[in-house]
């Protein structure tokens, strides 16, 4: 259990915020915040840990939103069913995407090229087929009772999300232990040199791939739960893409709590965006297009990065002055 | 089934659309061949230029085929800039981050465009827009001839400067053999960011050439962009002549495709050709094995 002791912790102590504030505005920013936060883990894990950077990762975010809201719609299944399928179907688009790719060898910027172009054309079919609401989109009827996965107030969408994240944190620090999680950082460190000490690389990274989609899909679950609407600009609009490789890389890419600290903080820059601007349509984008400019020129390690540094320089001093002591290394 | 005259019109006009991508995927082609980085700023760059038009004829009356002639050099200035103070420094020599640097400029150009003129379509009335000329059984509308025939002088005068120029030659050189290029005097960091300038400039003249006939707003590049990619990759990363082919092929392709399958899912041919080449063919169909 000592391995998820700071996971723990950290959820235990955001699931208290809806006991001490009952404020919308509080809990509503939050909740957006650790949706990014799980929608940027899912990309974590390939991009991260694998090194596969995709460009495109709203083709699984918006596979999730459209599969819960569809199914209640139009098939009457229950919204809680449906956000179990639409996970399967998110990682089964992952499977599909990374299949193709992987046996074929595309790698850096070809792997975010064709994951860009899968998320667009899904996009265009969403925006033209009956069955997805075609232009109008995809409303889900207010119905206000727990079976249906609609609350009263926003306090357990806000536990709902967060036990995802707290479940996503939990499998990706396992995976970071596994070996599984050793294969995938060979992979993203040197995929040759893993290929010849007998890594099958193609499917470590369908099975990253398969695990980010499922991933990165409930949040898109999610969001069709707690906003009710759907669209295909939405859904799989590029929009969720960058957010999804922004967090992770602001927060520290290819660590656990990377994405939750860049989630955190890039939502914090845009609440800021708002206040100072009242609201003003791209806005926020322009500065989290410069923050990730900078992030990657000035500190490419990210927020995570920053704070391992500052630890080493305070702890440094301790450990160089009794060096005569001959201890060994904190 | 359609007659053989719509059928030489769809192909004669996707032939015009054509070459537009043409000059929008050589920018991006000469960029890839040199930095060997995939651009992911160029939809912005490309949106950018057409406000830039599109103010040029609105504030100073400028017709955009004079107006060319600023915007051009200005947007060289803009990628020489980009490249040299922005994407080089900030990528530390590695790939991930040249990728991330580019798409961060994207959503900063794309947004900044938001935010200043709102996510309003603009059009510029031109005299001249609706002019058509007859040629055989199909009725083209002039500023695409003229589109069609300045992508192709602009393709020639940029083969020409690479054959026969110094800097074409450094460019040349750079591609091929960078630390060669290095150890023989070239600054090849001036060299990344005169090419990054060469692509934005091809960029910004077919801007010029498209808002005659287009509409701009701060999304209006991206629908250039990925099919500039398809040509690119088509094309084979890094050919001039790969781009060119490429770009009348998915001109005609998507045109046909457009009377066929109507507007939106003619769209979608364009991104499953693009999937299939970059699965089956990543190299391009003129490109040498990678």
């Amino acid at each position: 259990m000592r391995r998820f002791a700071s996971t723990l912790a950290v959820v235990a102590l955001l699931s208290t915020v809806p006991l001490i504030t009952s404020s919308n505005v509080v809990l509503n920013f939050l909740v957006v915040a650790l949706l990014i936060a799980l929608v940027g883990q899912g990309w974590n894990l390939l991009g991260g840990y694998g090194g596969q950077y995709s460009f495109g990762h709203a083709a699984f975010f918006g596979t999730g939103a459209y599969a819960t809201a569809v199914l209640q719609v139009r098939y009457g299944i229950n919204a809680w069913l449906g956000f179990g399928i639409g996970i399967a179907a998110g990682a089964l688009v992952g499977a599909l995407i990374g299949a193709l790719s992987f046996r074929y060898g595309l790698k850096g910027s070809y792997f975010a090229l064709v994951t860009l172009a899968f998320a667009e054309v899904l996009r265009i079919i969403a925006s033209v087929a009956p069955a997805t609401g075609a232009g109008v989109g995809t409303l889900i009827k207010l119905d206000l009772r727990p079976e249906a996965f609609q609350f009263q107030s926003r306090a357990p969408f806000y536990w709902i999300v967060l036990g995802l994240v707290g479940v996503s944190l939990m499998l990706v620090r396992i995976i970071e232990d596994s070996r599984f999680g050793a294969y995938l950082v060979a992979v993203r460190e040197n995929e040759d040199a893993a290929e010849a000490l007998g890594v099958n690389t193609t499917i470590v990274k369908l099975g990253a791939m398969t695990i980010s989609a499922a991933i990165t899909a409930a949040g898109g679950c999610f969001y069709a739960q707690y906003f009710l609407f759907v669209d295909a600009g939405i859904a799989y609009g590029p929009w969720i893409s960058v957010e999804a490789l922004l967090a992770p890389i602001i927060g520290g890419v290819g660590t656990v709590f990377g994405p939750l600290l860049g989630a955190l903080v890039v939502k914090t820059l845009g609440e800021f965006a708002k206040l100072a601007t009242g609201d003003a349509p791209g806005l926020d984008l322009v500065i989290y297009g410069c923050v990730l400019i900078l992030v990657v020129a000035v500190a490419p390690r990210g927020i995570a990065g920053i704070l391992s540094d500052l630890r080493h320089r305070v702890l440094a001093p301790k450990t160089a002055a009794p060096a005569s002591l001959g201890r060994g290394h904190g | 089934m359609l007659s053989p005259a719509i059928l030489l019109a769809a192909v004669l006009n996707g032939l015009m659309t054509g070459a537009v991508y043409a000059l929008v995927a050589l920018g991006l082609t000469l960029i890839y061949g040199v930095l060997h980085i995939i651009n992911f700023a160029h939809g912005a760059l490309l949106t950018a230029a057409m406000f830039a038009a599109f103010f040029a004829h609105k504030l100073l009356g400028l017709d955009p085929y004079i107006a060319v002639v600023f915007v051009a050099p200005l947007f060289f200035l803009l990628g020489y800039g980009l490249q040299r103070f922005i994407i080089g420094p900030a990528a530390h020599g590695e790939d991930r981050n040249i990728l991330l640097v580019t798409l961060g400029l994207a959503v900063v150009i794309e947004n900044a465009l938001l935010y200043a003129f709102r996510a309003d379509t603009r059009t510029i009335n031109l005299p001249y827009a609706f002019d058509v000329v007859e040629v055989g059984p199909a009725f083209l509308a002039l500023p695409r001839i003229v589109a069609f025939v300045l992508a192709f002088a602009v393709a020639l005068g940029l083969w020409l400067m690479m054959r026969w120029t110094d800097t074409g030659k450094a460019i040349r050189a750079v591609a091929k053999e960078k630390l060669g290029a290095e150890l023989a005097g070239i600054e090849v960091a001036h060299i990344y960011a005169v090419t990054f300038g060469l692509g934005t400039a091809c960029v910004a003249i077919a801007a010029c050439l498209l808002i005659p006939s287009y509409y701009v707003n701060p999304h209006a590049g991206n629908a250039f962009v990925l099919i500039a990619f398809t040509i690119v990759v088509l094309g084979g990363m890094g050919s001039v002549a790969g781009a060119l082919i490429g770009g009348l092929f998915v001109g005609v392709v998507e045109s046909l495709s457009g009377y066929y399958l109507g507007e939106s899912l003619g769209q979608i041919s364009i991104f499953v050709m693009f999937i299939l080449v970059l699965l089956f063919r990543p190299s391009g169909l003129f490109g040498e094995r990678a």
